[in-house]
């Protein structure tokens, strides 16, 4: 009587441990791999890098395109009020560097400046993630997969740059459905999203949405490579990152 | 022994299905919640966490009440704490047991809260946090309930729950120091990179939570034939007193360091917390009650004389658990969220909703301490340990 219970316990434990383990295995697999399919025209590079010329998009009007054109093509919500989501918008010299001035000149004070994710070599927003919902691509692309992400803003807190947003509404209501990009996921409610440096677009052989609108002000290319036209723009103009003592290595350059 | 929690007096039915109905009347909110998003607090692109992962915070320290009785029982044999020692650890799963709500109720996904578990991530704070406070519950949980059952049956406590109680006094000390590790990491958040923050959250804990500890037993040798050992409570009225002291120097250390130095991102916070900046003023009233109880505290709890009166001991600690709350509860996350990466302030305010949600969570751990409490102090009555002499 004893063996057969105790082997029965046995029997019914080993199976339940199995069962995790196969279905642990099957969540696993689902949720790896969460990367746009390339096609052969698809643009590569070992550290995708930006820079914006801020002489030539220095206006809220001008920054206002490019954002149109980004949050279009990304389904991104116009949310009135503090909870909005934002993937590229406008900001201040002092807002954005973190370098007060009492004396600036004039052209400089009133110039607006494209803010978005920085996508930093040592992106605090991928230390943070208990979920690694938010990673970094072998080109130095930070990604996000929504499918993943709690919702703990563990990311927004770690990032500082203020470059993230969080879904608190559901994201649809504020979306005009007829004029969806279907080539783009809406997300849902609750998770967290910022700029993807137009990797869908990439895997296309596409530029991102705000580089194509842009009329040569903001240009995209490979940083690790000397011969790129970025590297080129970096070695004849002065340019500056934000917040560059904080050592997260941020891939957005921008002409003062 | 949980049957003893089911047989009480009408009044302790009372106060039970009280809690039940507040915790049944809240979740509407949390519903409400899951059914709209966290849009329904006052948090913001800006101040993305707020009172819910606030209140986790200080829990955290609540959950270290346990320790300070823990540690000199265990440690140094101070018998005097013997029969306190267990309602240290059942406030310790009380606390614990919030702070896992606080957390359940801020993520935005509850549903895929196990992605945690299933992609481990060791470079996350919060994956180790998660580690620490759930450790921590099982060890209180353990040890708490097999002493208990041992002392019922008038057997010595097994050798391994008092492996466990040492591991337990470590960890404790972990908790704090993870938690207080989430927010110190992070670059910009110039409130909270600060390498004394560990050591703040240790002593703004080891106060505060033996003084809601403290506060609890009062109550309970009210409502209850327990009547704890008078030199223990004055032995931890005392330990109190000097955590809270750590506490203040510690605070002073970072006011130094911001204003000497003078380097705006240091000063920033603390000006915004104290002074208002850019027009915003919304947490100088606060600060500043903080500040008065906070010393208030202190004045009533350093003279022997005052700390030792067991009738003004209570509002001693009342008013340390306030100052304490503001400091931790409240100014450390608005604080540190403010100003914001823009240099700009973006008020935060909790709204309705909001508390009722979090009055869902306290209501609960009520309910565990109310429940853990009754059985422990039916024990005790059982076994005659630290009863009240009886009334002829």
């Amino acid at each position: 009587m004893n063996h057969t219970r105790r082997n029965f316990l046995k029997f019914a434990g080993l199976t339940a441990a199995g069962l995790c383990v196969a279905s642990a295995g099957g969540v696993m697999a689902a949720g790896a791999g969460a990367t746009y399919k390339e096609g052969a025209q698809a643009l590569k590079a070992k550290r995708w890098g930006m820079v914006i010329d801020s002489k030539k998009v220095g206006t809220k009007e001008a920054i206002d395109v490019l954002a149109k054109a980004c949050h279009d093509v990304h389904n991104v919500p116009n949310i009135p009020g503090k909870q909005n989501i934002m993937w590229i918008w406008a900001a201040g010299f002092e807002q954005a560097f973190d370098q007060p001035n009492n004396f600036m000149d004039e052209g400089l004070e009133k110039r607006q400046f494209p803010i978005l994710c920085n996508h930093c070599t040592n992106a605090p927003c991928v230390r943070v993630c208990p979920t690694q919902a938010t990673y970094k691509r072998p080109d130095g692309i930070v990604a996000m997969d929504y499918h993943r992400c709690i919702g703990c803003r563990y990311c927004m807190a770690g990032c500082p740059f203020g470059a993230r947003s969080f879904n608190f509404m559901e994201p649809r209501l504020h979306l005009d459905v007829t004029k969806l990009n279907k080539d783009f996921p809406t997300r849902m409610r609750g998770v967290v999203e910022k700029c993807n440096f137009c990797v869908e677009r990439l895997a296309q052989g596409k530029q991102p949405a705000c580089v194509e609108v842009s009329n040569g002000a903001v240009v995209y290319g490979d940083l690790s490579d000397p011969n790129s036209e970025i590297r080129k723009i970096l070695r004849e103009h002065y340019t500056i990152r934000r917040k560059p003592s904080l050592g997260t290595e941020p891939s957005v350059y921008y002409i003062i | 022994m949980l049957e003893k929690a089911l047989k009480g007096s009408p009044k302790y039915y009372m106060w039970v299905g009280f809690l039940l109905l507040v915790i049944l009347g809240t979740s509407g909110f949390y519903i409400m919640q899951l059914m709209e998003g966290l849009t329904i607090t006052g948090m913001s692109r800006d101040v993305s966490w707020g009172f819910y992962i606030a209140q986790f915070t200080y829990l955290v320290g609540l959950a270290a009440s346990g320790v300070m009785i823990v540690l000199p029982y265990y440690f140094h044999h101070y018998k005097k704490f013997k029969d306190l020692v267990i309602f240290g650890e059942f406030m310790a799963i009380a606390a614990v047991v919030m702070c896992l709500g606080f957390i359940v109720v801020d993520i935005g996904q509850p549903q895929r809260m196990l992605n945690v578990v299933l992609f481990p991530t060791p470079n996350s704070i919060l994956f180790w946090d998660m580690l620490v406070l759930n450790g921590y519950l099982i060890l209180n949980v353990l040890v708490g309930w097999t002493c208990l059952e041992a002392d019922r049956q008038g057997l010595p406590h097994p050798k391994w729950s008092h492996t466990l109680a040492y591991v337990s006094i470590i960890w404790a000390f972990s908790i704090h120091t993870v938690t207080a590790f989430l927010y110190q990491g992070l670059p910009g958040r110039h409130y909270w990179l600060t390498a004394i923050l560990a050591a703040r959250f240790l002593a703004s804990a080891f106060c505060s939570g033996p003084a809601i500890l403290l506060l609890v037993i009062m109550l309970t040798e009210k409502v209850t034939t327990f009547k704890a050992n008078v030199e223990g409570l004055a032995t931890l009225a005392k330990i109190i007193t000097y955590a809270m002291c750590v506490n203040v120097f510690f605070f002073l250390l970072e006011v130094f360091t911001a204003f000497y130095s003078g380097i705006p991102g240091h000063t920033h916070s603390i000006v915004y917390l104290f002074k208002g900046v850019h027009g915003h003023h919304e947490l100088v009233p606060f600060m500043w009650t903080a500040v008065v109880l906070g010393l208030g505290s202190l004045c009533l709890l350093i003279p022997p004389k005052l700390r030792d009166n067991m009738k003004l001991l209570p509002w001693s600690l009342a008013i340390l658990v306030i100052a304490t709350w503001i400091d931790k509860g409240l100014g450390l996350l608005i604080g540190g969220f403010n100003p914001t990466p823009f240099e700009t302030i973006a008020p935060y305010w909790p709204t309705g909703k909001e508390l009722m949600i979090s009055l869902m969570i306290y209501a609960t751990g009520a309910l565990v301490v109310t429940i853990l409490f009754k059985i422990a102090t039916e024990v005790k009555q059982e076994i005659g340990a630290s009863q009240k002499p009886a009334v002829e």
